[in-house]
């Protein structure tokens, strides 16, 4: 049986999964039921000064059958008093001693606030501190979250507060609403982080009614912009967390988030660099339930890979993240169909054609029905001179393995865009500062 | 009086018996049932609908919220198509075509969508507002799907048109001829609102005769026949005429028109045929509360002409199949009493490749009804068409250009069953279309031609 603990900052977890930091999070009795039911840690709904919510508050994205693939919320940090989360935080850890749960804190940008909060969530017996700086509503309009993760130099300095008293590893946790989330991460460090968390929400505006043409969601009549999570933000907190992985003014554990919703995702994540990994909207929609067939899936793919610990996971893909310009460009793909798979749909043809290059061929579909015995089978043909092996056939193709892109001898030797660009005389780098200097002499 | 009446049923009982076989779609079903269409690009579907109706575009549609813009896509491929969505054979045109059925997958239930789009609007759209009139005026005779279809094809043009209809009420067979429990006549009456909201005159109760015709040629552009065909062919052996033996269309015809209590059913039946027709009615007559019946059919199920979803159903009634069998005399003092087969034997394939048929001497067998119904072949109204000078007939059919339902008289053109001797409703309203742009097509030549 493979190993799926994994050890964050010296703190061990029985496994990678954490419910992140959101309404899943939010007192003792939902962190006791995530523990029953198999999650690895809690990273409790952000403690600091009581907020006032407004009614209501989520609002998502529906794609075809499939509900709330993106979620999007205006809710604000916890609404209990400070007091309770500290004594709640401390009663679990006493109950689930081997289980992993972190303190989420923000309070204004005030050293002594932070000093006076961070020592409160020593006393309470958090494994590990997370700091928000990523929230993107609400709170940001009053100095603090993401309003903090959007200027490296308040990033640093409220974490060097934090740190000048921390007892705990201390995570900050970075909003995805920068230019480069991998130089807030350096920010973070640089102000003494022992890690790194992300993504937070996305800034967004869900939606609008199309009946009362007010914004979701509606707040008497009125909405505002929220933060953006679920499945459909995974890609971009995928690249964020590669990004952070890959800069080497980093190099702190990471904890990623941002649409992970089975162990699938939980792989890819830890593959890009994740030591730990955080699940709010998923649990949001199904319960705490899911985590069953994280760990079990975790377990299979560790085995099915002949991995003995869920550690070797961590950041295995991180170098397999190149620049464009390493890319060799003589490596070829073509797309192949395999027509007795294929079921004639011409999904592939009318991508191709209007959407792409048009390699594919198709022949008229001939009029006629049952009646007149069984049409004859209708297949799209690949120009394989033609094809550029962009994907998109296989892409949009319904039946699995019928599109695939197969790999061609080209003849020639491996190049990428540095080596032609050097080749060629000129500038490897981007023309950037060839266009400024033409600009300024004009 | 029959010999034997079926029991009286409740009210409640009849409207279960009867209720819509295939029940509408609600929003959620719709929704989930077209989230799995794939929008095939050229899509086998509408190449198998003979209307060509834009499948994957009205599933869409349907999708989006659009659902007046799906039932657009819809009425303006085919007016009928609420009494297509119910009656069209799927199985065989769009469904059938599917191509989820490669991947064994279930097709997309392309008809129930269909319905729930149609429905939305049926009573309310309309369709396109019509050119101002274009001086030109066609006859249409028969109220039927092709009639229907031809005349909204040419209201686009600014044709006047107007529909000559035997029946007290519009839409043929659709209202008369289909079994209650897949398409009410009523709602076959609403589905020509749609039409008639597009400025088609009908006149009702009009029996074109041979007077008629002369008039209409004189007053009219140009006539479209599609009379359809006439009563159900005749069983030839002796005891036709005793009460309790009856024509299938008459008897589907009255269950669609009188109340289900009123309706005289016997209580044990005998349904001579192997066609969809046949089908209807022994469904039909279960469902009015007949106790025994049989469908006797002289070849075997693998010949029978009925689609083998409709057998199946037939099966769910647990009707009694009684194949390979010929009738042979109807005995009974005045009323039916009984009715003698004979068991048949298949030859080998014919020229047309059917297994023809042969008594085998000796195998008579007699079954007890109160009820004979034919349900054989329809009759061709060939009296009324040879009528019509120099209308060209094979078999009874009329003869057209394909391209353009154009008959040998460049007056007349047809479409419907009285063209192809029976066939779906949605082939008589493909070839109402076709025909309505041949008119156009020779019309406005002859107009060019005037006014040069």
């Amino acid at each position: 049986m493979p190993d799926i603990s994994v050890d964050f900052c010296g703190v061990r977890s029985p496994n990678p999964f954490w419910l992140g930091s959101g309404p899943p999070a939010n007192t003792a009795y939902q962190a006791m039921r995530a523990f029953d039911a198999g999650w690895g840690g809690v990273v409790w709904k952000t403690i600091g000064e009581p907020i006032i919510n407004v009614s209501s508050r989520y609002g998502s994205i529906d794609y075809k059958s499939e509900r709330m693939i993106g979620l999007n919320n205006i809710e604000l940090i916890s609404d209990r008093p400070i007091e309770t989360n500290f004594l709640e935080i401390t009663e679990v850890k006493k109950k689930y001693p081997k289980h992993v749960v972190v303190a989420s804190l923000m309070v204004e940008s005030k050293q002594a606030a932070w000093h006076e909060i961070v020592r409160r969530a020593n006393d309470s017996g958090a494994d590990l501190l997370e700091l928000n700086f990523g929230c993107p509503h609400g709170m940001s309009e009053r100095g603090m979250g993401a309003a903090v993760g959007q200027v490296p130099e308040y990033a640093t300095m409220i974490t060097t507060w934090v740190k000048e008293v921390a007892t705990v590893p201390v995570i900050v946790k970075l909003t995805p609403n920068v230019t480069d989330i991998s130089f807030m991460a350096a920010a973070a460090k640089q102000g003494g982080a022992d890690a790194v968390s992300l993504i937070n929400t996305i800034n967004s505006l869900v939606g609008v009614d199309l009946d009362t043409m007010v914004p979701r969601p509606n707040v008497g009549g009125y909405s505002s912009h929220g933060g953006y999570c679920g499945p459909a933000v995974k890609p971009i907190a995928l690249n964020m967390v590669a990004s952070v992985a890959n800069n080497p003014n980093v190099r702190i554990p990471i904890s990623g988030i941002g649409g992970i919703g089975n162990w699938k995702d939980a792989v890819e994540f830890m593959l890009l660099g994740s030591t730990s990994v955080q699940i709010c909207t998923a649990a949001m929609h199904y319960g705490f339930r899911i985590v069953e067939d994280m760990i079990s899936g975790l377990d299979a793919y560790l085995a099915s890979k002949g991995m003995s610990s869920a550690m070797e996971l961590v950041g295995k893909s991180v170098g397999k993240v190149e620049d464009w310009g390493n890319l060799n460009l003589n490596y070829k793909v073509v797309a192949k169909i395999d027509s007795e798979k294929c079921i004639g749909c011409n999904l592939c043809y009318i991508a191709c054609e209007d959407g792409a290059h048009q390699c594919i061929t198709a022949a008229p579909r001939p009029v006629g029905d049952l009646r007149h015995g069984a049409p004859a089978k209708h297949v799209p043909h690949v120009i394989e001179e033609e094809c550029v092996g962009c994907n998109l056939c296989a892409l949009v193709c319904p039946v699995p393995q019928c599109i695939t892109m197969q790999e061609i001898d080209t003849g020639r030797g491996s190049m990428n865009w540095r080596q032609l660009q050097e080749a060629r005389g000129k500038s490897p780098q981007c023309s950037m500062e060839d266009l400024l200097a033409k600009a300024a002499k004009a | 009086m029959l010999k034997q009446h079926a029991p009286r049923l409740t009210p409640e009982q009849y409207e279960q018996n009867f209720s819509d076989i295939n029940p509408p779609l609600t929003r959620s079903q719709a929704l989930e049932e077209g989230s799995r269409c794939l929008f095939c690009y050229d899509a086998p579907c509408i190449k198998a609908c003979p209307t060509g109706i834009d499948v994957p575009q009205f599933i869409r549609q349907i999708g989006t919220g659009n659902v007046t813009g799906a039932a657009k896509t819809i009425l303006n491929a085919n007016i009928l198509g609420h009494s297509c969505a119910r009656v069209c054979p799927t199985s065989v045109l769009c469904e059938g075509a599917c191509v989820l059925n490669m991947e064994h997958k279930r097709p997309i239930d392309i008809g129930k969508l269909q319905r729930y789009a149609v429905d939305h609007v049926m009573d309310t759209l309309q369709l396109f507002t019509p050119p101002a009139n274009n001086g030109r005026k066609v006859a249409l005779i028969g109220g039927g799907p092709a009639s229907l279809s031809c005349a909204t094809e040419l209201r686009r043009h600014g044709y006047a048109t107007t529909i000559f209809d035997a029946n007290p009420d519009p839409g043929g067979l659709d209202t008369y001829g289909i079994a209650a429990y897949k398409l009410r006549a009523e709602d076959a009456v609403r589905e020509f609102g749609l039409v008639r909201r597009l400025g088609v005159e009908i006149r009702s109760n009009v029996e074109v005769t041979s007077a008629k015709l002369a008039e209409l040629e004189r007053e009219y552009d140009a006539i479209f026949i599609g009379i359809g065909l006439g009563g159900t062919d005749d069983l030839q052996i002796p005891g036709e005429e005793l009460e309790g033996c009856c024509d299938a269309l008459t008897f589907i015809r009255n269950t669609k028109e009188q109340p289900f209590d009123k309706v005289s059913v016997g209580n044990r039946i005998a349904v001579i045929g192997g066609g969809n027709t046949a089908i209807d009615v022994v469904t039909a007559a279960r469902r009015l509360g007949a106790e025994e019946i049989y469908m006797i059919y002289r070849r075997g199920e693998a010949e029978a002409s009925a689609f083998e979803y409709e057998i199946e159903l037939a099966k769910k009634d647990s009707i009694t199949f009684v194949w390979q069998s010929v009738p042979t005399r109807i005995l009974g003092r005045d009323k039916v009493e009984s009715l003698e087969c004979v068991k048949t034997m298949l030859g080998p394939p014919d020229a047309s490749g059917r297994r023809s048929p042969k008594n085998i001497s000796g195998s008579e067998f007699r079954l007890d009804v109160d009820m004979v119904i034919k349900a054989l072949g329809q009759k061709r109204k060939t009296d009324f068409l040879q009528s019509i000078s120099g209308l060209k007939l094979e078999k009874g059919c009329v003869q057209v250009q394909p391209a353009t339902m154009q008959t040998a008289n460049p007056k007349y053109f047809a479409g419907g069953d009285c063209v192809n001797g029976g066939g779906e409703v949605v082939d008589a309203v493909a070839h109402g279309k076709t025909a309505a742009a041949g008119i156009h097509q020779v019309l406005s030549a002859t107009a060019r031609r005037t006014h040069a």
